[in-house]
């Protein structure tokens, strides 16, 4: 008897190591800095506050379709490099952008868009932060895609360019549109 | 122009104060026990944009905003349980250093034990293995030491 359990038990520090490998092995390629959102398929908080120009908006003014929610603030400078992807959604129309203007002052904000152009069918202002603790917003830029019944189906952190339009907002979109292709 | 310089001693250290304490005694409570509850949570709750720090210790535009939304609920009356809530609804469970006790937590919280209880078991065998063949060398010697009076015996004869 004992030859054979001598011979099995041989085989656990080898067997451990082989799972340790695994593990380590898995852990290189995980992203540590992903933070899945708690909000997908919630529907967006309530809110009832202001636009950097000073109009009153509510939940009632999204759109009723399926749109953009781009978090953004004049001190963010990957803000500007996907500025040019949603100033094309813009003048295309299909998808209303709607913006946060996150912990930034009107005034600094009004400048930018003066300056850069504005992409956003309007901009809420959030200069406390405080909708943002609401979306589980960590920092500019963040994207919330939102469906026509104001469900916040996806949420991606960080630049929104053109290859992250082609590679995962537009399959998301398409699937929203018509969730089970096969016939 | 002679300066004891030991004297320079407690500015310096008012200097290297830390920065997280600071910002903690930045908000005006009612009474310690305010205080003292404020920065237990402040302590347990992880930053979501700095990793590997807690509210208290993170500089972060967003932890800023919690800590002050800490202190206003703490304010309001909001229990801590409430606090707790509150934080998971918006930024889940990677807000808590300690996790939530839930199905899908099991193996973080128990892993440990059974890694422990796997670790025993496979030394327990080892060592009773070693035992046995121990025995068996014995009972060899034993053997030989029943041989040898046998033959004395028979060689007595």
């Amino acid at each position: 008897m004992s030859k054979s359990v001598q011979k099995r038990i041989f085989f656990v520090p080898v067997a451990a190591f082989l799972l340790l490998v695994v593990f380590l092995w898995r852990g290189l390629y995980l992203d540590p800095t992903e933070l899945p959102s708690v909000l997908i398929d919630k529907p967006m908080p309530e809110f009832s506050m202001t636009t950097v120009e000073n109009q009153p908006v509510g939940n009632v003014d999204l759109p009723e379709q399926v749109f953009l929610l781009n978090v953004w603030g004049s001190y963010c400078l990957p803000c500007l490099v996907e500025h040019p992807t949603l100033m094309r959604l813009s003048e295309e129309g299909e998808f209303p952008v709607v913006g946060v203007n996150y912990k930034d002052r009107r005034q600094l904000a009004l400048d930018w868009l003066e300056r850069n152009g504005n992409p956003f069918a309007y901009s809420i202002l959030d200069e406390e932060g405080r909708f943002g603790i609401d979306l589980g917003v960590y920092g500019a830029p963040e994207t919330f895609l939102v469906d026509g019944e104001g469900v916040i189906r996806y949420r991606h952190v960080g630049v929104l360019d053109e290859s992250v339009w082609r590679d995962v907002f537009a399959p998301a979109i398409d699937e929203l549109r018509d969730p089970d292709p096969r016939p | 122009m002679i300066f004891p310089r030991i004297l320079l001693l407690p500015v310096l250290l008012l200097l290297v104060a830390p920065a997280g304490l600071a910002q903690v005694d930045a908000f005006a409570f009612e009474n310690d026990e305010q205080q003292q509850r404020f920065r237990r949570l402040s302590n347990e709750f992880r930053c979501p944009m700095c990793q590997n720090a807690n509210l208290t210790g993170s500089t972060g535009g967003v932890a800023e905003d919690l800590r002050r939304e800490i202190h206003r609920m703490i304010l309001a009356g909001s229990t801590d349980t409430e606090i707790e809530q509150f934080m998971f609804e918006r930024y889940g469970d990677f807000i808590f250093y300690r996790p939530r006790l839930r199905p899908d937590t099991m193996l973080l919280w128990f892993g440990p034990v059974l890694f422990l209880l796997l670790g025993g078991w496979v030394g327990w065998r080892i060592l009773r293995q070693a035992g046995s063949r121990e025995k068996k060398a014995l009972a060899a010697e034993l053997d030989a030491g029943k041989q040898e009076k046998l033959r004395r015996l028979l060689d007595d004869e």
